[in-house]
């Protein structure tokens, strides 16, 4: 009997101090795990704002101003009298400022046909885990163009509206991995006033993007726009563009290639001229700065 | 049979009341302090969790890598992307010891000072960490205070050439945490 006790009570005793050992093993785990209510946000599929010329699924971060500096040099195929065209260089200054997690706002001015546009940028999905799970960012962009060239024929009858511009595009894309993002840019561009009948005033297209990231801090990204038969003179073509997005502490520097010379959705998807077979590419950079503004509440 | 069920009691109601001596928060304070030449930076992360068990001194924080808050969003970008690769390491750990847990007492009001063993974990690499924390007791309010450094080369994070005078190589780390007792 006396045996039989004592076995009782270390077999109770053993079974308590396992359950003890057990808790400071893992003392979190008494708060349960709660990683499931926690909603995870994707973040960063591209390094900016834009792609190379299209804007990419990523907005400007609420309450930081990036000012942008873009160029694009004259065409490969001008050779070394323009020193592959260092010598012409077309400008966009502009200003993105994020005003909420979803939504930034934007101007700029375009040397080519002194231009200028203003944007806005509203994302209405946000790919994340987690307690909420969706799959793709979704962002719907609307941006106006106004051109400001002297009329050509002043004596004539000259309206104001046939100086702008308007694109309104549904911008889908997904951070497929650490890093590899793709993203569609289902657009369309409206002229107000075109050149000869046999141009459309609406120009439906669709821009497919890519980033693959090479190292921490450089990727490769290249774009394509491909835009509906019928609707452009035959001159134009579509726009194809490969470039480096490279990243010192507060400054992104985006190098590429386009044939694509303005860098506003009306130019670089209604009016590319440039081809790639014949070296009409430009060499061409945007430099983007951020500043914060403000501390955005959490 | 008696002296059995005795045994039993005493166990279970010493289990009880050692259950009853863990605290714990989710909203402990952990922030990082960064000196560098060129630049100050300071992030503060309020959602960390911690059980502390005052019967044993075992300590267990934990942090999401995430949740920590930069003045600067390219900053906190930087931080996620570049250096913590927090998508692939989502959180930093602390499992530690109070050295002379018998010096708090929670019973009473009080600031008790205590050295802290224990390793903690990032981006898979675990280093240990020896600090001194500070407890204070006030009308059963416990609260902790802690400050120790790590250098991030430690946890293999290296930091480019280019913004080598903006990022310091030892960052000090703040930890200030509020505890409520652990009901279960």
């Amino acid at each position: 009997m006396a045996t039989k006790r004592l076995h009782l009570f270390f077999t109770i005793s053993a079974l308590l101090l396992a359950g003890l050992l057990q808790a400071q093993d893992d003392l979190l785990s008494l708060l349960g795990d709660d990683a499931a209510e926690e909603t995870d946000y994707a973040t960063a599929a591209f390094k900016t704002n834009r792609v190379i010329n299209l804007h990419s699924l990523e907005n400007t971060a609420p309450g930081v101003m990036d000012f942008k500096i873009s160029h694009r040099f004259g065409t490969l195929d001008g050779g070394l009298y323009n020193i592959f065209g260092l010598d012409l260089a077309t400008i966009r200054l502009g200003l993105d400022l994020g005003v909420t997690d979803n939504l930034a706002i934007g101007l700029g001015r375009s040397s080519l046909e002194k231009t200028y546009d203003g944007y806005v940028k509203y994302k209405f999905l946000r790919q994340s885990t987690g307690k909420r799970n969706v799959p793709i960012t979704a962002a719907l962009f609307a941006s106006a163009a106004i051109q400001t060239l002297k009329w050509a024929e002043p004596d004539r009858e000259n309206l104001f509206s046939s100086r702008l511009y308007y694109t309104f595009q549904l911008i889908l894309g997904r951070k497929i991995s650490d890093g590899f993002s793709v993203q569609l840019s289902p657009t369309i561009v409206h002229r107000n006033l075109v050149r000869t009948s046999a141009e459309k005033n609406d120009v439906p297209a669709l821009g497919i993007a890519a980033r693959q990231k090479l190292s921490k801090r450089i990727a490769v990204n290249a774009e394509y726009i491909y835009v509906m038969p019928d609707r452009l003179a035959p001159e134009f073509r579509n726009s194809l563009s490969i470039g480096f997005d490279i990243e010192t502490g507060g400054h992104v520097f985006q190098l590429h290639f386009t044939n694509s010379t303005s860098m506003i959705e009306r130019g670089f998807i209604a009016e590319t001229t440039g081809s790639w077979a014949d070296m009409g590419v430009h060499f061409g950079f945007n430099i983007s700065r951020v500043f914060t503004m403000w501390q955005p509440k959490r | 049979m008696n002296k059995i069920a005795f045994f039993i009691l005493t166990a279970v109601l010493c289990a009880g009341s050692v259950q009853a001596q863990k605290h714990f928060t989710r909203e402990g304070k952990i922030s990082f302090y960064s000196d560098a030449p060129m630049e100050k930076i300071e992030a503060h992360n309020q959602q960390a969790t911690a059980v502390v068990d005052f019967a044993t001194g075992a300590i267990e924080f934990a942090a999401l890598i995430k949740a920590f808050q930069f003045e600067k969003a390219l900053m906190q970008e930087h931080f996620n992307e570049n250096y913590m690769e927090s998508t692939k390491y989502p959180k930093a750990t602390f499992k530690g010891q109070i050295i002379e847990p018998g010096k708090i007492d929670l019973k009473k009001d009080g600031t008790y000072s205590v050295k802290v063993k224990g390793a903690l974990t990032m981006r898979d690499v675990t280093k240990d960490v020896d600090t001194e924390a500070t407890f204070v007791v006030s009308k059963g309010v416990v609260s902790a205070t802690s400050a120790f450094k790590v250098a991030v080369a430690d946890y293999g994070i290296s930091i480019p050439k280019v913004v080598a005078e903006k990022i310091a190589k030892i960052v000090d780390v703040k930890v200030d945490v509020k505890l409520a007792a652990l009901a279960k």
